[in-house]
């Protein structure tokens, strides 16, 4: 049995029939072809597979794609506005917030909603936010300092 | 070579690889698809042990969407997977007491499955989902048999392979025993035994291994995209060994690739059974790893179990180590297993300090679990908690400093050659100097002020330390094949000017997560006094790339970087031969001075780099004699390996009534020779701390003995270090450059998994040492086991 879905990804509309059983995050990556998306466990844990979904970072493995019908969705790929680097994204390049590169499009846009809660975080709040993604690499100082950076910039643009 | 402030090499330059990772961009080998594109699935044991009395796929082949089924059976001519590292007598192999048992390890098992996990058959079907619901529907009929995980239990465990030493993989010795046995009856000695688990470790990179297999009929040419620390070596055990094809008709990509730990150096069964089948069914075929998959199947890390001895004379001199351990293998021979818990671990055991005699003892035993290989320093974590943990124990029991007492021992500062007793050579050395530094940072007087402070408070504070070293830059190809080693452990680096003076690298190291191309444009564009826009670099493909042993052992920058050093020289030699006959002078009197040749000393008189290339492509004014063309390939096999070390400091506050283990500073001194980028250094020991931290208060893989099932199977289970459980770090560093190489490069991807782990279990042991305690044989150290610790120690135990 196949549902049809309909959704905005990164401002584009998408339309197709899925399995309900098709987690958003491989309708993401498989049907979409939005392969910055990562999928690095099976249990919710890694936060790899992070969007934002109506404006919240969610895990998009522990969503059906048919949860998300309706939903506008925000892919890593949808975040530089017209070649332009968000400035979390600059952030992360700036503080060498990233090795592997696997972890980060989830980081990012977990940082994104952070962000718009606590404007001006402390280490301490970054930590504890992030503490639903996990990085292999970096063992975290460069992305907490990444996300410090990028508060700092979006305070000033302000 | 001195570092200094105008130069490319030593610059904490941005990473030109980063943009493509930020948005999400990256090309990770799950990404790829291809036209007519299977997907795999495999049927794996879920018994620890157990004989295989049937397989029937009738119902896993009609399922739909599937286009074919195969297991062992099928697999006609296939070999087994290569152990690549041989430890017997006959081969001359210092050390070997008993003989390596060579045991089989099929791509997919047919008799017996040796542990949860192990692949007995594989499904490919049109969708992942078919593949996987087919998967299900393989009926293999088991006879389980009995089986044992815990590794000082293995001996006497039920046999697992057919070879008459049992569970005895190997015995292996180095060192002088009778020399260390005369140590221990020195006059007035003290010693100290301890037990030390070294528990099992998961790598855990972040990307879950994967493969794509892709069989053209027309050409009979196989490419495959693996997650793969090596392609090349990828490429020469599955043709070579297993499969029997030829070697120039496969091609292995190893593209962007999601950390790799060591747990990506080996050839798994997926990839070779993808391969194998990809040829069969003549379609491409596409496997990822599942996190559980993940865990059950690659290659851990770690688990060993020792007894070690120090003895030490009243003054704080360390007169000798006894150390016998056990180490797991796991079920089958992986890659590279039988080096690590010897000749990566037994070698490192001298440490930084001048030891009077030192003998070391290992037993490597078969158990129903996956395969344990290189994690993360491989061996030399495992040699660096040994000791650094019985010199903290040494201290102790002399009521001595833990700083002091390894001051006192330090082997004094040297550049050149100082022999071990453990068979190894280090190449320079300051381990006072790094202890100076750290000890500058970390302001130790006044900590202990406020350790004495909080204690008088109720509150338990501790610091440890750790003044390790290590062995990286690997390898000499003459003394690891002298030790059993398979393969030469050179490097390759091909330098390829093109026509407009811009500069495509193709380096045998492989980036991922080490920020390759970054670094070795750096060192191009210095070393040429290019901008580094015209550099380019390229790795991890065997259609491009001459030859590659790949990245593990902190051997990029040293063996590879030196690699394409070489062959930059050659190209400036070259060079300055169609200079000179430019310039009509003679190629002695030429020089390479930023971006030009010139005539010694007089900078107008002469050709910028690009006119050279360009008049090396379009040779119409040219040497006679010379060949066209400006392209080199040079191979580094380097003389020595090469040693870096430091000196760290943790500070962490347990909780009296929980045992919780809170890290409150962690500082890092580490002199791994020269940097050639300063930020990315520092982000490797940032990533190395954490996993080394993580060792010691969180990680585990854990087996329940009885059933053999893998109890941390999965990221709920195997506690992996999160952000709000570690400190922000500090770094610094000495700088000893090591005379190996040219670059003065040491290596520093494995240090700060080496120095932390001990670091931390010796800060948790000096905050109970008001309580009488004096070490904790296990890891990680979890809130259970500390409070376990605590409540014994008051009990008085
Ligand atoms: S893939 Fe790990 S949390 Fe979604
Ligand atoms: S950068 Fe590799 S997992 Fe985070």
């Amino acid at each position: 049995m196949k549902l049809p879905v309909k959704m905005t990804i990164n401002g584009q509309s998408v339309s197709h029939e899925v399995e309900p059983r098709f987690l958003l995050v491989h309708y993401i990556r498989e049907t979409v072809g939005l392969t910055g998306t990562h999928v690095g466990c099976d249990t919710s844990q890694c936060g790899a597979c992070t969007i934002t979904l109506n404006g919240q970072a969610v895990k998009s493995c522990t969503l059906f794609t048919v949860q998300a019908d309706g939903a506008n969705i925000m892919t890593i790929e949808g975040l530089a506005k017209d070649g332009e680097l968000h400035p979390i994204q600059q952030g992360f390049w700036e503080k060498h917030g990233l090795q592997c590169g696997f972890c980060t499009p989830g980081m990012i846009m977990l940082a994104v909603q952070m962000l718009e809660r606590y404007p001006k975080p402390s280490e301490e709040v970054i930590r504890h936010q992030l503490e639903g993604n996990l990085c292999r690499c970096t063992g975290y100082h460069n992305i907490v300092k990444a996300i410090e950076w990028a508060a700092d910039k979006m305070a000033a643009a302000k | 070579m001195a570092v200094t402030e105008d130069r490319l090499f030593g610059k904490s330059i941005k990473r030109r690889e980063d943009p493509r990772f930020i948005t999400g961009q990256g090309r990770y080998v799950d990404d790829l698809k291809l036209p007519g594109m299977t997907y795999a699935a495999f049927v794996r044991s879920p018994h620890a042990h157990a004989r295989i009395k049937g397989i029937d796929t009738t119902a896993a082949k009609a399922h739909p969407g599937v286009v074919a089924v195969f297991t062992g059976k099928d697999m006609t001519g296939v070999n087994s997977l290569p152990c690549g590292w041989d430890l017997r007598k006959e081969k001359g192999i210092p050390g070997v007491v008993q003989d390596l048992a060579m045991v089989p390890h099929m791509p997919l098992t047919s008799d017996v499955a040796r542990h949860v996990g192990d692949p007995v058959a594989v499904v490919i079907a049109d969708s992942q989902s078919a593949a996987t619901d087919a998967a299900e529907k393989v009926n293999v009929t088991w006879e389980p048999l009995p089986a044992v995980t815990a590794t000082d239990k293995a001996e006497k465990g039920p046999k697992i392979h057919d070879v008459p030493t049992g569970n005895v993989a190997f015995k292996w010795a180095l060192g002088d025993a009778a020399a260390t046995d005369a140590a221990f009856k020195t006059g007035g000695a003290v010693t100290v035994k301890k037990r030390i688990v070294n528990q099992r470790l998961v790598a855990n990179a972040m990307e879950p291994r994967a493969c794509v297999a892709r069989y053209e009929d027309a050409t009979g040419e196989l490419t495959l995209w693996v997650t793969s620390q090596n392609p090349h070596v990828h490429r020469l055990l599955m043709c070579a060994f297993v499969l029997g094809i030829p070697e120039h008709k496969v091609r292995v990509i190893a593209p962007d690739v999601g950390g790799g730990f060591g747990s990506k150096i080996f050839l798994y069964n997926e990839e070779v059974v993808c391969s194998w089948a990809s040829r069969k069914i003549k379609r491409p075929i596409r496997w990822t790893a599942s996190r559980r998959e993940a865990y059950m199947t690659d290659a851990h890390g770690r688990d060993h179990v020792t007894d070690a001895e120090i003895a030490l004379s009243k003054e704080g001199k360390i007169l000798g180590l006894r150390v016998k351990t056990t180490a797991n293998l796991g079920a089958y021979l992986s890659t590279f297993a039988p080096a690590v818990p010897t000749f990566l671990y037994g070698t490192l055991l001298n440490g930084v300090y001048a030891i009077g005699a030192i003998h070391v003892d290992v037993t490597g035993v078969f158990t129903n679990t996956t395969a344990v290989d290189a994690y993360r320093g491989a061996g030399r974590p495992e040699a660096c908690y040994v000791l650094e943990r019985m010199v903290d124990a040494g201290a102790a029991a002399l009521k001595m400093d833990p700083a002091e007492l390894r001051r006192k021992n330090f082997i004094p500062k040297f550049s050149g050659a100082f022999n071990t007793l453990v068979a190894v050579t280090y190449d320079s050395g300051d381990y006072a100097g790094a202890l100076d530094k750290l000890m500058q940072v970390f302001d130790y007087k006044k900590f202990r002020a406020e350790q004495a402070e909080a204690r008088t408070q109720g509150r338990l504070l501790g610091v440890g330390f750790s003044t390790y070293i290590e062995a990286c830059s690997i390898a000499p190809s003459k003394v690891v094949g002298a030790l059993g080693a398979g393969a030469g452990l050179y490097e390759s680096g091909t330098v390829r000017v093109h026509p407009t003076g811009m500069v495509t690298v193709y380096t045998g190291s492989h980036s991922h997560g080490q920020g390759h191309e970054t670094t070795f444009a750096q060192l191009v564009a210095d070393d040429l006094g290019i901008p580094m826009e015209q550099v380019e670099v390229i790795h991890g493909d065997t259609g491009q790339i001459a030859f590659g042993m790949g990245t593990y052992g902190s051997r990029s920058a040293s063996v590879g970087g030196t690699a394409i050093k070489m062959s930059l020289n050659k190209i400036k030699e070259k060079g300055k031969l169609i200079a000179a006959h430019l310039l009509e002078a003679s190629p002695k009197d030429i020089e390479y001075v930023k971006g030009q040749f010139q005539v010694k000393g007089v900078p107008a008189k002469a050709v910028p780099f690009g006119a050279v290339s360009l008049t090396a492509y379009v040779p119409h004014n040219y040497p006679e004699g010379l060949e066209p063309g400006l392209d080199e390939t040079s191979f580094y096999d380097p003389s020595n390996f090469c040693f870096p070390f430091g000196a760290h400091a943790c500070v962490v506050e347990v909780e009296p009534e929980t045992g919780k283990v809170n890290v409150v500073k962690y500082v890092a001194v580490d002199d791994v020779g020269n940097v050639i980028n300063p930020m990315i250094v520092d982000g490797m020991v940032h990533g190395g701390i954490a996993q080394g931290v993580g060792q010691a208060l969180w990680e585990g893989a854990v087996y329940d003995n009885d059933s053999g099932q893998l109890m941390t199977g999965s990221m709920m289970d195997y506690a992996m270090p999160k952000a709000d459980m570690l400190p922000a770090y500090v770094t610094d560093r000495t700088v000893t450059p090591t005379p190996v190489n040219p670059l003065g490069v040491k290596g520093a991807g494995e240090t700060g998994t080496i120095a932390s782990t001990p670091a931390v279990v010796n800060a948790v042991v000096d905050a109970l040492a008001g309580l009488g305690v004096d070490h904790i044989d296990a890891m990680p150290l979890t809130a259970e086991r500390v409070w376990k610790t605590i409540q014994a120690a008051k009990a008085g135990k």
